[in-house]
Order: structure tokens, then C-alpha cells, then sequence
């Protein structure tokens, strides 16, 4: 195999390498230029007026930035720790039981991986609108939509990618080993507890940790599902941006590109460190 | 004395497939039994069974007395050796050994002494921090045995065992199993589809064809006096000759030739006889002794195959190929192909077949 790369002849092999390297450039020179500028002492977004921390602390004290970023992280855990949970429990029963209809569940499941955003974000509005309006006057309440609507959103769309990932990783581990535990005294919760569970760790975490950079990151389906007072984080960035743009936005926007970079290594990093073969 | 494992009537269907066909079955206490027969003939789906892993649809099932039709694997007093280990990946040896202990509740010091005494006494002393990953198959199948024996079950189940492993330590593990086995004193049930491993290390056979039990009996039984024509073509090589019932002691082949051939059929019944290679005697045409007349043939050598300790003939008898094994010792006559010879059997080693 690698001797078909190094038998390349010397004209692809500088054109192959031109392309990787204007992909990359094209790949990460809007992040290098948003890190740069976001150190930038100036007003205007883009022109540098020598090396400032001020944006950031800006951030820090910005009330409406905190409240959003607040926000974000509340919706992002309560959305992540349902959807594994939930999760978790949809891929292990498509993947080790059957029933009926078990495969158009299987396809449904799917779904809000495929279904557009907007479409995604109509629907929650739609959904959100009536049934709020059903109970609100079933009940002479006055509901509206907030955060905990933001939160049902991201979990419903979360669910499908925390149970895809650990589907993967159930598919990946014979059932014998459940039932070699059940063999040697195990209930079935043990034989969850102590053989599963431990086994599927890496996709549960992976899934979670996919799930947390999802609802973080946002904007279209929250846009649609929020109410006052639950704007987050990247949905104040967007209306930021509308009213016109400050370099505040760079130091947010690299804030929270760090944090999302930190969440996928560490995603990268739990199906490692337990990748060992679970067959 | 009550059987270790009672079997009565018992049938499974997965959908439309019936993968064991009314199936009734003793096996003794402390005896060590062999279920044998080809693939999908419905062995494992019997020892599934008895773990608890599949329920029958029909029938019963009892463990020395006691009715475990639908009770769950971790209410019955049996374990299982896997066919392929199902050893706890993320598991040292130890914690895999201690598993079924931990799961009952024994005392912590209590548990590891007694994995510790078993992973010593599978020879494994040493290796109870390693990951099943990082252990030979050989070990790992020792591992697979000190997990389920360690328990103490009264009935301990083993599915192809040692399929996996290499012919030589095949043999090796045939002889530990069966020390290991007389040692404890359990029952072992056994499930193989190696004829020569179940007739080596057994005590009693099961013989299973698609998911019913064709005969059960001892090695020698089951090789001597195959009941059917199945169990007699499966188990060791044979010559099987069609032929027709003509009274208690007579047979008909299919071209008129009477044989003296005991039989237990009705006049009439057809059935095949069958003739072991090494059973058949051979000499020059005309040579048969008096006594065997009526239990003999004549026909040509077509082939000759020299193995080294005996040769094979292959002699054609008109319609049939009869396969001979004859000594290869200098005493004994060698013949050529081509050669007219006649064969012979003792009336006690033919044996009639149902079809
Ligand atoms: N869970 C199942 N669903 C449907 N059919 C099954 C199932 N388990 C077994 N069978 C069928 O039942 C029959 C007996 O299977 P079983 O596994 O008991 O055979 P076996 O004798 O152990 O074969 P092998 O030597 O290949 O392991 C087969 O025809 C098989 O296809
Ligand atoms: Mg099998």
C-alpha cells in the first residue's frame, strides 16, 4: 500500500500537496484570523490596533453574555444527561430485543438526524405553540416558552445521535457475554450493571459528549424554541451580529470555539481509552 | 436415585423451525455425557435448555428432581462454558473467575481464595491479573472452565469446548477434562460434533439428528450396535448394505442373496446391515471357512490403499463397493487389485439397521 504513495510521479505529488495545503489554509485561516483579531485593541472588527485582553474581559462582565452563556450550559447538561439516558435505553432495545415493529422504529429513530434544521425548528414551534396552548387552557395556566422548551428541543434531536453511537458499539459486543453473566448468578440488572454498561461506556460518553457540543452549538432549532429570558449563548451571537458587530463577538466566538474543540477530544478520547474489542 | 438432568417430551420451535423435535433424556449423577451430531442438529439449542437461555416450548425439564422449565439462568444450580469462552473482556482472570461468587454474595476473602485455588488448579496460577485478551486460547478455555467451575454446579455445560483449539492441545484438554471431571465428581454435559472426541471422553452418547435423539448408549454400544442407519454412517466408518427382513435370523440383499443376519424386524421390513471395515475378514476366492458360509461374498479388488499399520481394500461385490480393512502385518495375505477374493464376518459383528 504505501508503496503506491511513494510511487507517485513528482508532478501529482505537488499538485496533491498544493491542494492539501489551500484546503487547509482555507479550512483555518478564518480561525486563526478570528483568534488574531479577537486580541485586537479597535472598535472595528478586523483592523488590528495592537494586542488587548479587553474583549474578554468584556465578556466576563457583559450581564447579557453571562445570562446567555448560563443559559447554554443549564440547557446543554439537562438536555445531555436525558438524552443519554434515553438514549442508551432506545439502542439497547432495537439492539437486543425484538418486537414488533422493531424496524420502523429503527428508521424513525433516524430521523432528526436527517430531517433539514429549519424543518427540525418549524416543527418544535408548531408542536411547542399548540400544546402549550392545550395546556394552558385545559389547566388555566400561563405557560410559555423558555428554557425547559429549549431543553426538549435539543433532547429531541440529541437522542438519535446518543443512540446511534452506542448502537454502534452494542452491535459490537456479543449477546453470549450477558448471558454468560445471567449463567453465573447475575439478575439482569446486574448483568447490565456489571458486563454491559462497562462495555458501552466509551459510545455512552462519546454519545454524551456529542450531545453536550450539539446543544451548545445550536442556533436555528433554539432560535425557534426559546421564549424570553432563554436565549443562549450562540442565539445572542446571531442577534449580536444583526445589530451590528463589535470584536466582543471574536472573544465569544472563540471562547466558544475552544470549548467545543475540548469537548470533541475528549469524545476522541473516551472511545480510546476503552477501545479495546468487546467481542 | 434421582437424574441429574431429566429431559421429558421436550420440544423448541423458533418460528417454523422445530430445532428439538420431543425429546426425552436421563442423565445420571457424576456421569459424564456426550451430546453428538452434525451442525444444526439442535445440541445446543438442548443445552440452552437446561441453562435457562432458551425455554422449551413444550415439555419438561427437571435438575435432580426439581422443575426448571421457565426458571432464569441465574436460578439454576448449572453453568455453562461457552463455545467461545464469553469470557468478561474488561475482566482480569481473577474478577472473571470470582464473577459467579461476587454475583451469590460470598464473602469477599471467602471468594478470592476460592478462585485463587481454582485458577491454580486449571493451571493458571500466576496469570489471575491478566486481561482474557492477553492470554493463548488455551488459557483462555481454562479460564471459561475455572468461571463456570468454581460455582460448584451440580451439572456443568460445555459447548464445543474445545472446538477452537488446535488438534495437540485438543487431545491434551480431552485428557485434563475427563480427570478434571472424575476428580469433582459432577455431571459434565458435553456437546461435540467430533465423533471421536464424544466415543474418548464420554461415558454415555446422545446421538441427535435434526433435533431428535436417535439413540443413547455407551461408546461401545452406540459404535457396536447402532440402532438406525444414520447413527451407524455417523459414528465410525461402515459398509451399509440395503436388504429386506426375511425372518428372525435371515436378510435379502437387494440382488437375492440370502444372509444369515439376526434381526429384531418384521419379515418384510426394509433395512440396511452394517458392516464395519475392520470386522471383514479376506482371502483367496474359495477360502471362507465352513462356519462363516452363510455370512460371506466373493468379488474383486478394485483398489488397494497401504495406511502403514493396515491396508484398505476396496472390493467390489457386483452392485456395491465394500471397503475392507485388512492387517498389514507380514502373517497376513496381501492382495492386488484385480485379485478375486471372498469376504467373511462373524455372525455377531453384522448388525441390522432400521432405515
Ligand atoms: N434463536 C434462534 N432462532 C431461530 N432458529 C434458531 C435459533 N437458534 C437455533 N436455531 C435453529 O435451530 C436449529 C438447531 O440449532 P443449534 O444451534 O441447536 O444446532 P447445533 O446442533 O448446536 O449446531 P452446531 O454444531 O452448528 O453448533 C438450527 O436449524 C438453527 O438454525
Ligand atoms: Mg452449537
Amino acid at each position: 500500500m504505501s508503496g503506491g504513495v511513494r510511487q507517485l510521479r513528482g508532478g501529482t505529488r505537488s499538485a496533491l500537496s498544493l491542494n492539501a495545503a489551500l484546503v487547509y489554509l482555507f479550512f483555518y485561516a478564518p480561525i486563526l484570523l478570528l483568534i488574531f483579531y479577537s486580541f485586537s485593541d479597535d472598535d472595528l472588527v478586523g483592523r488590528w490596533g495592537g494586542f488587548t485582553l479587553d474583549w474578554y474581559r468584556a465578556f466576563g462582565r457583559n450581564d447579557e453574555v453571562q445570562s446567555a452563556l448560563s443559559v447554554s450550559i443549564r440547557v446543554a447538561l439537562i438536555s445531555t444527561v436525558v438524552s443519554v439516558v434515553l438514549g442508551t435505553m432506545a439502542a439497547l432495545a432495537l439492539e437486543r430485543y425484538r418486537f414488533r415493529g422493531n424496524r420502523i422504529f429503527d428508521a424513525l429513530l433516524y430521523l432528526p438526524v436527517i430531517v433539514p434544521d429549519v424543518t427540525m425548528a418549524v416543527m418544535m414551534l408548531l408542536f411547542f405553540t399548540w400544546s402549550i396552548d392545550v395546556v394552558n387552557t385545559s389547566f388555566g395556566l400561563s405557560l410559555g416558552k423558555g428554557i425547559s422548551t429549549v431543553a426538549l428541543s435539543h433532547i429531541a434531536f440529541s437522542i438519535s445521535f446518543v443512540s446511534i453511537v452506542v448502537r454502534a458499539r452494542l452491535a459490537g459486543m456479543t449477546q453470549t457475554l450477558e448471558e454468560a453473566a445471567q449463567d453465573l448468578y447475575a439478575s439482569q440488572w446486574q448483568a447490565f450493571r456489571h458486563v454491559t454498561l462497562p462495555l458501552i461506556m466509551p459510545g455512552v460518553i462519546g454519545g454524551g459528549l456529542l450531545a453536550l457540543t450539539l446543544s451548545l452549538d445550536d442556533v436555528v432549532i433554539t432560535q425557534f424554541a426559546a421564549g424570553p429570558g432563554s436565549t443562549t449563548l450562540p442565539v445572542y451571537v446571531f442577534g449580536l451580529i444583526r445589530r451590528g458587530v463589535s470584536p466582543l463577538i471574536n472573544a465569544v466566538s472563540v471562547v466558544m470555539l475552544a470549548a467545543s474543540v475540548l469537548l470533541v477530544l475528549l469524545s476522541l478520547l473516551a472511545q480510546r481509552a476503552r477501545g479495546g474489542s468487546v467481542t | 436415585m434421582t437424574a441429574a438432568v431429566e429431559i421429558r417430551g421436550v420440544t423448541k420451535r423458533f418460528d417454523d423451525v422445530v430445532a428439538v423435535d420431543s425429546v426425552d433424556l436421563e442423565i445420571a449423577d457424576g456421569e459424564f455425557f456426550a451430546l453428538l451430531g452434525p451442525s444444526g442438529c439442535g445440541k445446543t439449542t438442548t443445552l440452552r435448555m437446561i441453562a435457562g437461555l432458551e425455554f422449551p416450548t413444550e415439555g419438561s425439564i427437571r435438575i435432580f428432581g426439581e422443575e426448571v422449565g421457565t426458571l432464569p439462568p441465574n436460578k439454576r444450580p448449572v453453568n455453562t462454558v461457552f463455545q467461545n469462552y464469553a469470557l468478561f473482556p474488561h475482566m482480569s482472570v481473577l474478577d472473571n473467575v470470582s464473577f459467579g461468587l461476587r454475583m451469590k454474595k460470598v464473602d469477599k476473602t471467602d471468594a478470592r481464595a476460592k478462585s485463587m485455588k481454582m485458577i491454580d488448579l486449571v493451571q493458571l496460577g500466576g496469570m489471575e491479573g491478566r486481561k482474557p485478551s492477553q492470554l493463548s486460547g488455551g488459557q483462555q478455555q481454562r479460564v471459561a472452565l475455572a468461571r463456570a467451575l468454581v460455582n460448584e454446579p451440580k451439572v456443568l455445560l460445555l459447548d464445543e469446548p474445545l472446538g477452537a483449539l488446535d488438534l495437540k492441545l485438543r487431545q491434551e484438554m480431552q485428557t485434563e477434562l475427563k480427570s478434571l471431571q472424575r476428580e469433582l465428581g459432577v455431571s459434565f454435559v458435553f456437546v461435540t460434533h467430533d465423533q471421536e472426541e464424544a466415543m474418548a471422553m464420554s461415558d454415555r452418547i446422545a446421538v441427535m439428528h435434526d433435533g431428535q435423539l436417535l439413540q443413547v448408549g455407551s461408546p461401545e454400544e452406540i459404535y457396536e450396535r447402532p440402532t438406525n442407519r444414520f447413527v451407524a454412517d455417523f459414528i465410525g466408518q461402515t459398509n451399509l448394505i440395503d436388504a429386506t427382513v426375511e425372518d428372525d435370523d435371515h436378510i435379502i440383499l437387494t440382488n437375492g442373496t440370502r444372509l444369515r443376519a439376526p434381526s429384531p424386524h418384521e419379515p418384510g421390513t426394509s433395512v440396511a446391515m452394517s458392516l464395519r471395515p475392520e470386522a471383514i475378514s479376506i482371502g483367496p476366492r474359495g477360502s471362507v471357512p465352513d462356519e462363516h458360509s452363510a455370512t460371506s461374498l466373493e468379488g474383486a479388488v478394485a483398489s488397494v490403499t497401504y495406511l502403514g499399520h493396515a491396508v484398505d481394500y476396496s472390493v467390489k461385490i457386483g452392485w456395491i463397493d465394500l471397503e475392507v480393512r485388512g492387517g498389514a502385518t507380514a502373517g497376513g495375505q496381501r492382495f492386488e487389485a484385480g485379485d478375486e477374493v471372498s469376504v467373511w464376518w462373524d455372525r455377531t459383528s453384522d448388525w441390522v439397521v432400521a432405515d
